[in-house]
C-alpha cells in the first residue's frame, strides 16, 4: 500500500446514498428478490437477487463457449450468381481496416470482441476463487471495478440486431445461408443478458470485502 | 421526525460511483479513494457540466457529416450507389420491410437526435438552476444513458455487409466516411451521458425547503418492491 494508504476514506456501512439524487438513507435490509427505490427520484438503491454465485459463473462459461464458436465459424454464406462467399465478424473488422476506416474497425473490435471477452474473463477471475475457496483473488476489487466500467461497451445484443438488419438487406441481393456463428451469436446474446440479470453485484462487493486475500 | 432529510454531500459523505459504498474522507486528503474498490471518490463527477457540454457540442458537429456523407457504397457490376443513414431507412421502407425500417429509423435517427436534445435540455436546466420537475428530468437522464448503445446497429450492419459482400467486379460494399462520423456521434454521446451527474439536478432542490424535508425519517425513506 505504501504512501497511498492515507488517501483511503473511512467506510460507512450503516448508511447509503442515492446515486442519482444523493439523498441519504439508513441501509435497508432486503429479502432476496426485493428492491429498494429512492422515494425522491425513483432510482433503484438496492436490489437483492435470488441467485447464488454459481449461476453467473455457469452462464459465463456458456457465454465463453458461444463466444469462441461465434468468432471461429462463418456468420453468413452468400451465393451471388454461383459465386459463394463466407464472412464472419473478424473478416468484417479486417475488411474495414483494409479499406482505410481504421476508426470504425477499432470501435467494432472493442465493442463486439474485446469488451465482451474482457467482461467474461474478469468475472471468472473474481468469482471463481470466491466461489471455490471463499477467497479473494489478488486485486479482485480492481478487476471487478473494471468489469463494471466495461459493461456499457459490451454490445453483443446490439450486434445481434445488426445481423438481423444485414440479413434482410442482403436477402434481395443474393441467396443467403446462416453459418454456425449466427446461431452462436443469438445464444451469446441470451446468455450474456441472463448473466447480467443474475449477477448480484452488491452481494459480490460485500463478499469480496468479507473474504480473505 | 421533523428531521430534514440530508443528502450525502451535506452530511460530508462521498458515494463511490462504482461499488456504491458510502464513506467519509479523512480530513486533509486530496484524492480520497474508496476503501472497498479503490476508485477515486468525488463529491460530484469532476467538471461534469464543462465536460458534458464539450462532448455534446462535439456530437452536434459530428452529426452533420454523419448524415450528409455516405455510410457505405454498394457497387453492383460496376455501378456504385452511395448510401446515407437516411437512404438506408428509405430502402427498407421501399422494400416493404416496415418493422425493420422502424427499428433502424428509431435506432439511427430518433435516438441520436433525442439524445442530443435531451443532453442539451438537461445541461441548460442545470446551468440556469431550474427546479422544474426534477423527478422527470432524472428519469429522462436514466433513459438517455441506457438507450444510447442501440444506435450502434448501423455500424454493425456496415461491418457485416462489408465482410460478406466482396466479390470483386461482381459486387462490393465499401464503408464510407459518414460511418466514421456516425460512430463518433454514438461514442461521444455515450461519454457525454456518462460525464453528466444527475445529482446536479437535485442540488438545486436541497436549498429550497419543501419536497425534501417533508419526508419522514430515513427508516421509512425508501419504497420496498417485491
Amino acid at each position: 500500500m505504501g504512501s497511498g494508504t492515507s488517501e483511503y476514506a473511512v467506510a460507512e456501512y450503516a448508511l447509503v446514498a442515492c446515486h442519482d439524487c444523493d439523498l441519504l438513507f439508513r441501509k435497508p435490509r432486503l429479502q432476496p428478490g426485493q428492491k429498494a427505490r429512492c422515494p425522491r427520484c425513483g432510482a433503484v438503491l438496492f436490489q437483492r437477487k435470488r441467485s447464488r454465485m454459481d449461476q453467473p459463473l455457469a452462464l459465463a462459461c456458456t457465454s465463453l463457449v458461444l463466444f469462441i464458436l461465434a468468432n471461429a465459424y462463418p456468420l453468413l454464406r452468400m451465393n451471388i450468381a454461383g459465386r459463394v462467399q463466407e464472412g464472419s465478424l473478424l473478416t468484417g473488422i479486417e475488411e474495414l481496416y483494409s479499406q482505410g476506416y481504421w476508426e470504425i474497425s477499432v470501435l467494432v473490435f472493442v465493442v463486439t470482441l474485446l469488451a465482451p471477452l474482457a467482461k467474461m474473463l474478469c468475472l471468472f477471475y473474481v468469482l471463481l476463487p470466491l466461489w471455490l475457496f471463499g477467497r479473494r483473488a489478488p486485486k479482485a476489487e480492481r478487476v471487478f471495478r473494471w468489469m463494471e466500467q466495461l459493461s456499457p461497451w459490451a454490445m453483443t445484443e446490439v450486434f445481434m440486431l445488426g445481423i438481423l438488419v444485414a440479413v434482410v438487406k442482403l436477402a434481395d441481393l443474393a441467396v443467403l445461408s446462416p453459418g454456425l456463428a449466427l446461431y452462436s451469436f443469438a445464444g451469446l446474446m441470451v446468455s450474456m443478458a441472463a448473466g447480467d440479470a443474475v449477477l448480484d453485484d452488491h452481494e459480490i462487493w460485500e463478499r469480496l470485502e468479507a473474504a480473505g486475500g | 421526525m421533523a428531521e430534514h432529510q440530508k443528502t450525502a454531500a451535506e452530511a460530508g459523505y462521498l458515494l463511490c460511483h462504482c461499488c456504491r459504498l458510502l464513506s467519509r474522507p479523512l480530513p486533509g486528503s486530496v484524492r480520497p479513494r474508496c476503501p472497498r474498490c479503490g476508485a477515486v471518490l468525488h463529491r460530484r463527477k469532476p467538471n461534469s457540466l464543462a465536460r458534458t457540454w464539450a462532448l455534446t457540442l462535439t456530437a452536434y458537429i459530428l452529426y452533420i457529416p454523419a448524415n450528409l456523407l455516405p455510410v457505405m457504397t454498394v457497387t453492383m457490376s460496376g455501378r456504385g450507389e452511395p448510401d446515407t443513414i437516411l437512404s438506408g431507412v428509405k430502402e427498407l421502407i421501399v422494400g416493404g420491410m416496415w418493422p425493420l425500417a422502424l427499428l433502424v429509423f428509431f435506432a439511427s435517427i430518433v435516438v441520436p437526435v433525442l439524445k442530443l436534445l435531451v443532453m442539451t435540455f438537461l445541461l441548460l436546466s442545470v446551468q440556469f438552476g431550474s427546479s422544474w420537475r426534477p423527478w422527470e428530468r432524472t428519469v429522462l437522464y436514466r433513459l438517455t444513458e441506457s438507450i444510447g448503445r442501440w444506435s450502434m446497429i448501423d455500424i454493425f450492419v456496415i461491418t457485416i455487409l462489408v465482410a460478406v459482400v466482396e466479390l470483386g467486379a461482381l459486387a462490393t460494399i465499401e464503408a464510407g466516411a459518414g460511418a466514421v462520423a456516425f460512430g463518433g456521434v454514438v461514442v461521444v454521446t455515450m461519454f457525454a451521458a456518462m460525464s453528466f451527474d444527475p445529482r446536479l439536478i437535485w442540488d438545486r432542490m436541497a436549498s429550497k425547503d419543501g419536497e425534501v424535508s417533508s419526508h419522514p425519517g430515513p427508516e421509512a425513506g425508501y419504497w420496498m418492491q417485491q
